[in-house]
């Protein structure tokens, strides 16, 4: 139970890009189609995922009894841009379909703040491994979810009649308001 | 002080050692066969063999999809060189993607005074062989243009013909024979 409230608590009621505001630049930047949003979303499940779980061991078995936590960021950063050099070598020999779908969103995933984001709230909130994986799992599917989500609304958004005063990037950012108010409505589903 | 480090010192090593290994056991043989096939084709990415592109095609045919016969640009040269690098033997270009390259090599000439100058011809162009800005009248540089028709369709106004290219008398060639298929006995 406590577990489903994670996963629930991330990806609707803190969703890391519209109640957090962390991962603002590829929410914007990659959802222009809806496509490319998936594309982006797979990725970032998979690195998230990973890079929490491994971001939970460094901290709990190498930082905190040597008493170095104020080393996370750094380390943490060396994690993560370690696993996505690891999993886009990894993709490319096992399944070059996979390294097509994804293709550049996996090495930029490693400026994504989203995924330090995620990495160090799990330390912030002293997650054990279980929640810790959980945690990056959920924000991740909460990430994909307000992507696609937001690339869908900007397609269609595309081809609306908009004033030309907002035409491109202004009525995005309005859109993006609008959801993250409308995501707002979660709030109080679950306490967490 | 001494600890930090150290500890970032070997988190740094250890994931430097893990990517290089992965590096030498995930090598991907970036499949020497098609970009050897790629480096044949004219490069061109005209479509005309129903592919995205001449990369494309090259994957195909190294997968084993597609014949060596499908590129026109290239003519019977390209093929050659295709059949030397998969080691099969040259045929004629395939009727269905030769259209008109059985014949005299074609180019695209604009009718400059029907011409609106709209650019749309020059996006189409795969090798930037269409020179001219908007609302400008367009042409065609002659010894660029494989005579692919691919500015033919974007033409709002139909104003691009296709005619035989005129490429002086040092370029005539005769007509080529006709090929006669080989045909080798087994001795064994």
């Amino acid at each position: 139970m406590e577990y489903l409230l994670i996963i629930i608590g991330t990806v609707w009621v803190n969703n890391i890009v519209l109640s957090q505001f962390l991962g603002l630049c590829p929410f914007m930047g990659v959802s222009r189609k809806l496509e490319t949003a998936m594309s982006m979303g797979l990725a970032t499940t998979f690195v998230l995922t990973l890079s929490s779980i491994s971001s939970y061991l460094l901290n709990e078995y190498l930082l905190q009894p040597l008493n170095l936590e104020y080393l996370r960021t750094l380390s943490f950063i060396l994690v993560i841009a370690a696993i996505v050099g690891f999993t886009e070598m990894a993709i490319r020999k096992s399944s070059p379909i996979l390294y097509n779908v994804l293709g550049i969103y996996l090495p930029l995933i490693t400026t994504n703040c989203a995924v330090l984001g995620v990495a160090l709230l799990n330390v912030q909130d002293s997650h054990s491994f279980i929640e810790s994986a959980l945690y990056g799992m959920g924000s991740a599917a909460g990430f994909t979810l307000a992507l696609v989500l937001f690339a869908s609304l900007r397609e269609r958004v595309d081809v609306a009649d908009v004033p030309s005063i907002f035409k491109g990037n202004a009525i995005a950012l309005i859109t993006a308001s609008l959801m993250a108010l409308a995501f707002m409505g979660f709030s109080g589903l679950v306490k967490t | 002080m001494l600890s930090a480090i150290l500890v970032i010192t070997g988190i740094a090593i250890f994931f430097g050692l893990l990517l290089g290994y992965a590096a030498i056991r995930f090598k991907v043989e970036g499949e020497p066969i098609t970009d050897e096939l790629d480096a044949a084709l004219p490069q061109t990415q005209c479509g005309q063999c129903t592919y995205a592109g001449c990369r494309p095609y090259a994957e195909a045919m190294a997968a084993g999809e597609a014949d060596i016969n499908q590129c026109p640009p290239g003519g019977e040269a390209t093929i050659q060189q295709l059949a030397d690098i998969l080691g099969v033997e040259a045929k004629p270009l395939s009727e269905e993607h030769s259209e008109n390259a059985n014949e005299e090599l074609m180019v695209a000439k604009i009718i400059e005074e029907d011409c609106i100058g709209c650019t749309l011809c020059i996006r189409a162009c795969p090798v930037d062989a269409i020179v001219g800005a908007s609302k400008q009248m367009h042409t065609v540089i002659e010894s660029e243009c494989t005579g692919c028709d691919l500015c033919l369709p974007p033409c709002p106004v139909d104003c691009i013909e296709m005619i035989p290219a005129n490429r002086g008398v040092d370029k005539w060639q005769w007509p080529e024979p006709l090929s006669i298929p080989v045909v080798v006995e087994k001795l064994i």
